[in-house]
């Protein structure tokens, strides 16, 4: 091999420094606004620009004294763990049994039910949505919103789950009836046990899908007490006239990372199937 | 099953029905028409196409999606996936971990990062660039939503786009390689048209996404004075602040049927792809 | 312990498929059982069907006095182990065990006890707090033996018991599970498509094709006198040679020779039939000399199997297999005599494939 001729060798150095350039601008657009969330929250007077902090907690502690604040984090815990059990029950009796039962036209049934749930959004839908849950009685409630949410995200959890549910070998619930086991028995010692990954993995899909969920408990939840942090969120930089940054930026803080540790360490383990539906 | 089934049809079927028959009422939150609406037909539909406010909505919305979802999501993503690809170690792990983080913050907080970017007196933008006193989202609203859906969306596409990238055999590259092929007739010989299926994929589904999308409204709330006010703001602010109910639903019947069109794509583009591996 | 009786049993599949169509068989207390066939031929269904996890849709099945032709799969008093073995991934060894036992509501100290004791005449010490999938290929065979056998059942069932295993495993698993039948003395069926297997396990095997029994017998009634060229071909190391030719005064008609006719076919042509000849490879003898009743044949290809050899030859437009033992190997392209034996060979009817004698 000959050296390389030096007009070749300038250009690959132009170009290597134009790519480092590149991905640290890149890079510089997606952290900047980031950098406040894990500034602020430790700075003793926070300010809407990013510097670098006085340490301390205290905003921290202000936030503790906050009525809303806790009581909202509380609230999307509500919202998304009562989703979660409505969903992942039904969703996994639905996916069993559609995985389980020779239905004429079962894919048919699937797609379409996924179909509508990309074409239903809640967007399309909030104007029915909200009007359905003035007639029912269930606006201001978070039953109301749990229901909302569960309708919407079923479909994808029934098509995830019965993929699942296909890939385990039938043998075990046929070794189980064999020995007598009545079909809730199976369900419990048997599928249930061995499903559990799935289960898992769509609760924490569920869980992060409604906890950053704003447009739906926006309009269908009226009184402070009941809504969740997403809402709250909101309200504290839009309503009170001079926003407190010191509770909003530790706020933010708290409500962020529990999803974001959540992610990543389900990213780790499921990799890019993870984001199918995700944030949708 | 069946208690699935009947969620799903209270909670999709029945809002997408529902929304026909509300479209042509006359339907409001207080007042009157609240207790006994009428039904006046295609009137809505007249109205809301002769609304000029209407059509800016929906020019505003096409630019949002074109700019924010089609190009700019789906081409910064490739990017960045492109660039990463023989990449390892911190910088790579350093620039996704950010690109998903911004991903994965909820929404509210997302949107209030941005305003606390941009704002005019403290914001850490003015400060960098020294353009003290520009109120960015009021004398750039519709590039201010553009650029901060790009900043969280963009994390999809990305992800897609590696997963793709890996698909494509190392053999066939090798062989471009040794044929003489520059990065860029390599890029445009084997990577795409060993990803097409994926860039219609990504494409669609940013597109169904950002049309759906109702975050911009946590950063403009649609102003100033609507230059804003993509169709899902412009839906809010017509049924729920307004009171029009019969009239937001009329808009939302738009929405879906757009909404239907574009998933027809996906699922044919989807089903295509199965049969033909 | 129980007799298994089928009586007219047919399994149809929606679409009018049938899986078993009409079969008929008493399986004597104690006995083990074989039912073989290629894949596709209905002795899964069959199994499953005496299982209980397929509906029987016509004809009758007992077991013992007890007409179980519509009892749920627990009622019946099987037990089965499946292909893939079904134990529980989350269990360890022990509970698998003991899982029939749970759902018969025994105390939980009293259930373990069992699967120990169970565990231990299986060779499985030391691995009850093992999971399934700590085990090797073995292990799990023998935790799935015990779990089925820990409630005594009255009917032991396997699919395929052997074929998840490695080949120098097999073997030895294959000796376990004769023993281990012959000491519980429990009735026994089991699937499988490898005919060694059946023929080595099975005190009687039903040879099975298109869902129906072509041949029931001990093993070396279906080895010896095969009723059909079906099974004459399906059973056998080495496939019977199956010839189509006419009889003749000498006897049947081979090139340009004969061999002799079949003693147990004698009296039952006459020259000028048209016939199928068949005879094993093991039953042809290979000589460079001249033999009585021989026909002379050229070596094609030679095939070591250790101890033996294989040959093909061509006998005119025939090819016939002979096994030789190593040291009387010929080369390709030799020539030679076949030999015949007539007491170990066969005619069958060309048109129904039936056997003659």
């Amino acid at each position: 091999m000959s050296a390389p001729a030096p007009r070749s060798t300038v250009r690959h150095y132009v170009s290597r420094v134009a790519f480092v350039v590149v991905v640290v601008l890149v890079a510089a657009f997606f952290a900047l606004p980031l950098t406040w969330l894990v500034t602020a929250p430790f700075d003793a007077s926070p300010t809407l620009t990013v510097e670098w902090p006085q340490w301390t907690l205290a905003n921290f502690r202000s936030l503790a004294e906050n009525p809303y604040a806790l009581r909202s984090i509380g609230n999307s815990l509500v919202l998304g763990l009562g989703t979660i059990a409505v969903v992942v029950t039904l969703g996994a009796l639905a996916a069993y049994a559609l995985s389980r039962v020779r239905i004429p036209g079962r894919d048919g049934l699937l797609y379409a039910l996924l179909l509508l749930s990309s074409v239903v959004t809640g967007t399309a839908a909030m104007v029915p949505l909200f009007q359905l849950m003035v007639q029912v009685g269930l606006i201001n409630t978070q039953t109301g919103v749990v229901l909302a949410m569960s309708g919407g995200l079923l479909p994808t959890v029934v098509f995830i789950l019965k993929d699942f549910m296909d890939s385990i070998p039938k043998s075990y619930e046929e070794s189980a009836r064999l020995y007598g086991a009545r079909p809730g028995q199976i369900l419990r010692h048997v599928v249930v046990p061995i499903a559990r990954p799935g289960l898992a993995f769509v609760s924490v899909w569920v869980l992060v899908q409604v906890w950053g969920n704003f447009l739906l408990p926006f309009i269908l939840l009226r009184s402070p007490e009941s809504q969740p942090a997403a809402v709250i969120m909101y309200t504290f930089y839009t309503e009170s006239g001079q926003a407190d940054l010191s509770l909003i930026s530790a706020f933010s803080l708290v409500f962020s990372v529990p999803v974001i540790a959540i992610y990543f360490l389900v990213n780790r383990r499921y990799g890019f199937r993870f984001h199918g539906g995700i944030k949708s | 099953m069946a208690p699935a089934l009947a969620l799903i049809g209270l909670f999709l079927i029945f809002p997408a029905l529902w929304t026909v028959y509300l479209g042509m009422t006359d339907y409001r939150l207080t007042g009157l028409a609240a207790a006994d609406p009428t039904v006046v037909g295609l009137e809505n539909y007249t109205s809301i196409l002769g609304d000029p406010g209407f059509w800016r909505s929906l020019r505003l919305t096409l630019v949002f999606v074109l700019a924010s979802g089609v190009l700019g999501q789906t081409l910064l993503g490739f990017s960045i996936a492109w660039a990463l690809r023989r990449l390892s170690g911190p910088v790579k792990s350093v620039v996704e971990t950010l690109v998903l983080a911004a991903w994965v913050v909820p929404s509210s907080v997302g949107a209030f990062l941005w305003l606390a970017l941009l704002d005019r007196r403290a914001g850490t933008l003015n400060a960098l660039l020294g353009t003290e006193g520009t109120a960015w989202l009021i004398e750039h609203p519709m590039a201010g939503i553009v650029v901060f859906n790009i900043w969280v969306g963009t994390a999809f596409s990305m992800l897609l786009f590696s997963s793709a990238l890996n698909g494509v055999p190392p053999s066939q590259m090798e062989s471009a390689r040794m044929a003489g092929a520059t990065a860029w007739q390599q890029l445009r010989d084997v990577v795409l048209p060993n990803i097409r299926a994926h860039i219609l994929t990504n494409t669609l589904l940013i597109t169904l996404w950002t049309f759906n999308t109702f975050t911009p409204y946590l950063l403009t709330a649609g102003g100033p004075n609507d230059e804003s006010a993509i169709l899902p703001v412009y839906i809010y602010r017509t049924a729920i602040p307004g009171g029009q109910l019969g009239m937001g639903a009329a808009i939302s019947l738009i929405m879906l049927l757009i909404n239907l069109v574009i998933a027809l794509a996906s699922m044919r583009v989807g089903r295509e792809r199965r049969r033909r591996s | 312990m129980s007799t298994i009786t089928t009586r007219g049993l047919v399994k149809e599949y929606p679409g009018g498929v049938r899986g078993v169509d009409g079969f008929d068989v008493t399986i004597e207390d104690g006995e083990f059982f074989a039912l073989l066939g290629p894949s596709g031929c209905g002795k899964t269904t069959l199994l499953r069907s005496i299982a209980g996890l397929e509906a029987i849709t016509e004809g009758t099945l007992h077991i013992g006095d007890r007409d179980v032709t519509n009892a749920q799969p627990g009622e019946r008093g099987v037990a089965m182990v499946f292909q893939d073995y079904a134990l529980f991934p989350h269990m360890d060894v022990a509970d698998n065990i003991a899982y029939p036992l749970k759902i018969r509501k025994v105390p939980r100290t009293q259930r373990r006890q069992r699967a120990d004791e169970v565990g231990a005449g299986l060779a499985l010490h030391g691995l009850s707090e093992r999971r399934p999938g700590q085990l090797s290929g073995g292990q799990q065979q023998r935790v799935a033996l015990a779990r089925a056998v820990a409630t005594q059942p009255e009917v032991l069932l396997l699919d395929e018991p052997l074929s998840n295993l490695d080949a120098r495993l097999r073997l030895e698993a294959r000796t376990f599970l004769k023993v281990l039948q012959r000491d519980l003395k429990v009735t026994t069926v089991f699937v499988t498509h490898d005919q060694a297997e059946a023929l080595a396990l099975a005190d009687r095997i039903a040879v099975m094709q298109s869902g129906r029994l072509q041949q029931l017998g001990a093993p070396h009634e279906v080895f010896q006198r095969p009723v059909n060229t079906f099974v004459a071909s399906f059973i056998g190391s080495n496939p019977m040679n199956l010839v189509t030719t006419t009889v003749t005064q000498a006897g049947v008609r081979l090139g340009d020779g004969a061999v002799r006719l079949p003693e147990t076919a004698a009296g039952l042509v006459a020259p000028g039939d048209e016939v199928v000849w068949g005879a094993r490879p093991e039953y042809l003898r290979w000589s460079v000399e001249r033999l009585d009743d021989a026909v002379e044949a050229r070596v094609e290809v030679v095939e070591n199997l250790g101890a033996s050899v294989l040959l093909t030859a061509t006998v005119g437009d025939h090819r016939l297999q002979v096994v030789v033992p190593e040291e009387d190997a010929p080369a390709a392209g030799a020539r030679g005599w076949v030999q015949a034996n007539a007491r170990r060979s066969l005619l069958f009817d060309p048109r129904t494939t039936e056997l003659i004698g």
